[in-house]
């Protein structure tokens, strides 16, 4: 598949299978274009969050056009912002272009996978997942 | 105070909170996920396992530098890019200096307050660890104006801590997972501010043996 230039999709939760349920469920939406990569749970797959799982994830998403990372609750939010500052300080190897979208996870991802395979560049594709939030549902 | 001291710091935090593990458990089991101690202890482990590493000539920002990697790597929960984020602040105050006076080391405790703020946004009063750094940090740049020693400055940093920490009692949390409780939360220590309390009285413990 061709992800070149489209922009990247990382998706941290506390728990492994939900971060791999909603890869599963925006993949599809992508069609082929875009390349979003779960990271979740601990290191050694219990609940929690490893900056180095978000980290691998990063590099298997990145294809040039910069990753956004979406992140559920608690330590999920602090190690995404962590890992953000890592790159802005250029300790982490991977792509500069990391950016922690305000967005909820599942919505989200959704907004920002279907954004991102229309080749939109990566801050329309932060703003696309943050618009998420306002879609309504009663 | 050295590079040797620094690492001295760091193994007496993780001697603390091997010891304290089990309270810290409960205490976040109370409010939270009932995993803080397990968490910590992998945490501090890690940087103190991760000291042997470093060369021989290194220097106290280095020392901390690397012990906030280890931590935000192996912890696993909300306090690893906290405590990591603040070790690695402290350690980039410290800059190259081979030897840090008291007033290097408040500027470097200020900048982990900075650093925990700055990520997780809390504020006094919110029923965190920062209820217990913050106060701290006064305390030990308090006693710096009076011309403390760090062993007395430190010492009034870890007194701080801990009446911070035991006034997070009443408080209902806002922010972390026992925000989710609403005023459930009320009536429990809060566990990040305990665990604050070992991170200082390993300061204190280290520094008195400066004197």
């Amino acid at each position: 598949m061709d992800t070149r230039g489209t922009v990247g999709i990382v998706v941290i939760s506390h728990s492994r299978m939900l971060a791999e349920g909603v890869v599963e469920l925006a993949r599809e939406l992508g069609g082929g274009r875009v390349l979003i990569e779960p990271a979740g749970g601990d290191a050694s797959g219990g609940l929690g969050t490893s900056i180095e799982l978000v980290e691998q994830a990063v590099r298997a998403a990145d294809s040039g056009a910069g990753v956004v990372l979406l992140a559920d609750v608690g330590s999920s939010v602090l190690t995404a912002k962590s890992f953000v500052a890592d790159c802005e300080a250029d300790e982490a190897i991977g792509t500069q272009e990391v950016v922690l979208a305000d967005a909820p996870l599942v919505e989200g991802a959704v907004a920002a996978v279907a954004t991102a395979a229309g080749g939109a560049d990566l801050a329309t594709v932060v703003a696309a997942a943050g618009e998420a939030y306002d879609f309504r549902k009663s | 105070m050295d590079a040797a001291f620094f690492a001295g710091w760091l193994r007496r935090a993780a001697e603390l909170i091997e010891a304290d593990s089990e309270r810290l458990t409960r205490l976040d089991a109370a409010i939270g996920d009932g995993d803080h101690g397990l968490n910590l202890n992998r945490g501090f482990s890690a940087a103190v396992a991760a000291l042997p590493a470093l060369p021989d000539d290194t220097v106290p920002g280095k020392v901390l530098i690397a012990a906030g990697r280890a931590i935000v790597s192996k912890t696993g929960g909300a306090s690893g890019p906290l405590y990591g984020g603040a070790l690695r602040a402290a350690g980039k105050a410290l800059g190259d200096a081979p030897d840090v006076d008291e007033a290097a080391l408040g500027a470097a405790l200020r900048a982990a307050l900075d650093g925990i703020q700055g990520l997780g946004q809390a504020a006094m009063g919110d029923k965190t660890m920062v209820d217990a750094l913050a106060p701290a940090v006064d305390a030990y740049e308090q006693a710096l104006r009076r011309h403390g020693d760090p062993a007395a400055c430190a010492e009034a940093a870890a007194e701080a801590a801990a009446h911070g920490a035991v006034a997070t009692v009443p408080l209902q949390a806002r922010k972390g997972r026992a925000s989710y409780l609403g005023t459930r939360s009320i009536g429990h220590e809060d566990p990040g501010a305990a665990s604050t309390v070992l991170l200082m009285r390993a300061l204190a413990d280290a520094a008195a043996g400066t004197r």
